[in-house]
């Protein structure tokens, strides 16, 4: 199998060994093409123009919508456009109030969200008066279930948790967490931007309220995120961004609005990102999940053998068969800024730092398996291969002797 | 691979960083935290008369932090305060002798910047 023929920056990046998926995927031909392709003969605003042009866009516009929500086992109205995962998950905290149970005051989280699922709700905390709690994470980077039963409970109004952790690959047991929250009342809100490129992401299957992804990490676009949700919770929430696009009728002193998903999609959208977003999901189509996860599988358990074999190495992963393809990991006594420094001057693109996860990286240094205040983090797609694994534990040993004799 | 930056005298300096440690009897400190890598660096310093009698900095960090924090600590001692506000990336980056990418500039200035904030705090 060789995809990378199918990403030209492969071609044009001749020496690059790309291993920060997990961060923005590379872009596939037909995802570059079909934007260049929109602003070459397309380009026109939608839902606006009665003109073929405009009416041609909307068309593509709403076709993507369709895709999307066939991709993840929804329907066309229960997709909304955003700017990113993290513009979803404002848009949730801002509107959802609305939609909760008035006699509850709490929120479950969980150690291992991103900061993006978790300063929101910070805010919401603040300013509505809840309290914020967090399914732990083990010794063995998998959440608490058992604790989690306990803290989910009927003073919960909502539930939100990521499907996969950007630092620890972990792929969370998504349906015993929303049957958690269901038995109690509680909506359930998934964060699946590190899961929808790996793995099937299915809401039926999941039982959740509402689901948040972006594009990017799926081989389509930057500036397109998903947020799914159930019609009637949309129904019932409060608008977010306000203005053109998202009225019914407007008077001077009041307004009324669309219903959703469109009362949340105000202003002129990033049209050609989310009309090439869905040459990005046929393109996954057409290779399949199956295929994706066996290939991806068997590089993952490559990558954890080879890390393993060097000394002095930490792995903060639960393993190949619970993780998504990605693995963070530290050099004993050498800081990760320096481990990526040394490895971008072989052309070897890694992650470090805390990756948007501050407090979980916190509590890895408190059961002292991470001695700095951040990890590298190898991430993986479909695109990469054997030989990419092999140049980043090169490059890792190289690290280990610039540090032990100098260069 | 050509390690321009790792070279033996900053990785020397990671190795045995100068002036790292607690100081006794400080009169200005500050703390502060790199806002890419969170990584903290704390810097005590003790001055007399307008004179930086001593000064000492601890935390972890990355090579060039560490490295930057040796340097610059050693050149303030028995420097006056006015002069070492004066101080800026310039120096920084001669000291090192090394080049800074956009990237690095964080690790290489975090220690001056905390010296500084640490003088004027108390000044």
């Amino acid at each position: 199998m060789n995809y990378k023929k199918d990403f030209p920056i492969f071609t044009n990046q001749k020496d690059l060994v790309y291993l920060d998926s997990a961060a923005t995927s590379q872009k596939p031909k037909q995802v570059i093409e079909a934007i260049k392709d929109f602003y070459e003969n397309k380009n026109s605003n939608v839902h606006r123009g009665l003109y073929l042009l405009s009416e041609n866009a909307t068309k593509e516009y709403e076709e993507s919508r369709e895709a999307v929500s066939k991709f993840i086992n929804a329907s066309s109205e229960e997709i909304v456009f955003v700017k990113n995962a993290t513009e979803g998950f404002n848009l949730l905290s801002n509107s959802i109030k609305s939609a909760l149970s008035s006699d509850k005051d709490e929120i479950v989280l969980t150690e291992m969200e991103h900061h993006s699922n978790l300063v929101p709700w910070q805010i919401f905390a603040k300013k509505y008066n809840f309290k914020l709690r967090f399914i732990p994470i083990t010794k063995n980077y998998e959440l608490d279930y058992e604790i989690a039963k306990e803290i989910i409970n009927e003073k919960t109004a909502l539930v939100s948790f990521t499907y996969s952790s950007n630092v620890l690959g972990t792929i969370n047991n998504t349906k015993t967490l929303t049957h958690l929250a269901k038995k109690v009342n509680a909506i359930s809100i998934v964060d699946a931007a590190q899961s929808v490129a790996h793995l099937k992401v299915d809401v039926k299957e999941i039982d959740c309220d509402f689901l948040v992804f972006s594009s990017h990490k799926m081989f389509g676009p930057l500036g397109v995120g998903v947020v799914y949700g159930k019609k009637e919770l949309f129904d019932k929430m409060d608008t977010f961004i306000v203005g053109g696009g998202m009225i019914d009728n407007v008077e001077f002193q009041s307004s009324s609005y669309k219903d959703s998903p469109k009362k949340f999609e105000a202003g002129t959208q990033d049209i050609a990102g989310v009309i090439a977003f869905k040459s990005a999901i046929e393109y996954i189509n057409r290779i399949g999940f199956k295929g994706i996860k066996e290939y991806e599988r068997k590089l993952l358990n490559y990558l954890l053998n080879r890390l393993n074999e060097i000394e002095g190495i930490s792995i903060f992963n639960p393993g190949k068969d619970k993780s998504i393809a990605l693995v963070s990991f530290n050099l004993k006594g050498i800081h990760p800024h320096d481990v990526a420094h040394i490895l971008s001057e072989g052309g070897i693109a890694i992650r470090t730092g805390n990756h948007c996860c501050m407090p979980l990286i916190q509590k890895l240094m408190e059961f002292q398996l991470c001695e700095f205040s951040g990890v590298c983090r190898a991430s993986l797609s479909i695109y990469n291969t054997f030989e990419d694994v092999d140049k980043l534990i090169l490059g890792l040993n190289r690290v280990k002797e610039i540090f032990k004799n100098g260069s | 691979m050509d390690h321009e930056i790792y070279k033996e005298q900053i990785l020397d300096l990671f190795r045995n960083p100068l002036n790292k440690g607690i100081l006794e009897n400080f009169t200005h400190e500050a703390i502060r935290r790199n806002p890419i890598c969170g990584d903290e660096i704390k810097i005590q310093l003790k001055v007399e008369k307008e004179i930086i009698k001593d000064v000492k900095f601890s935390g972890i960090g990355c090579a060039i932090s560490q490295a930057s924090a040796s340097l610059i600590t050693e050149k303030i001692k028995r420097m006056n305060v006015e002069e070492t506000l004066k101080l800026n990336k310039e120096e920084i980056f001669e000291l090192l002798g090394i080049p800074i990418s956009y990237m690095r500039l964080n690790c290489a200035i975090l220690p001056l910047e905390v010296i500084q904030e640490a003088l004027r705090k108390k000044c």
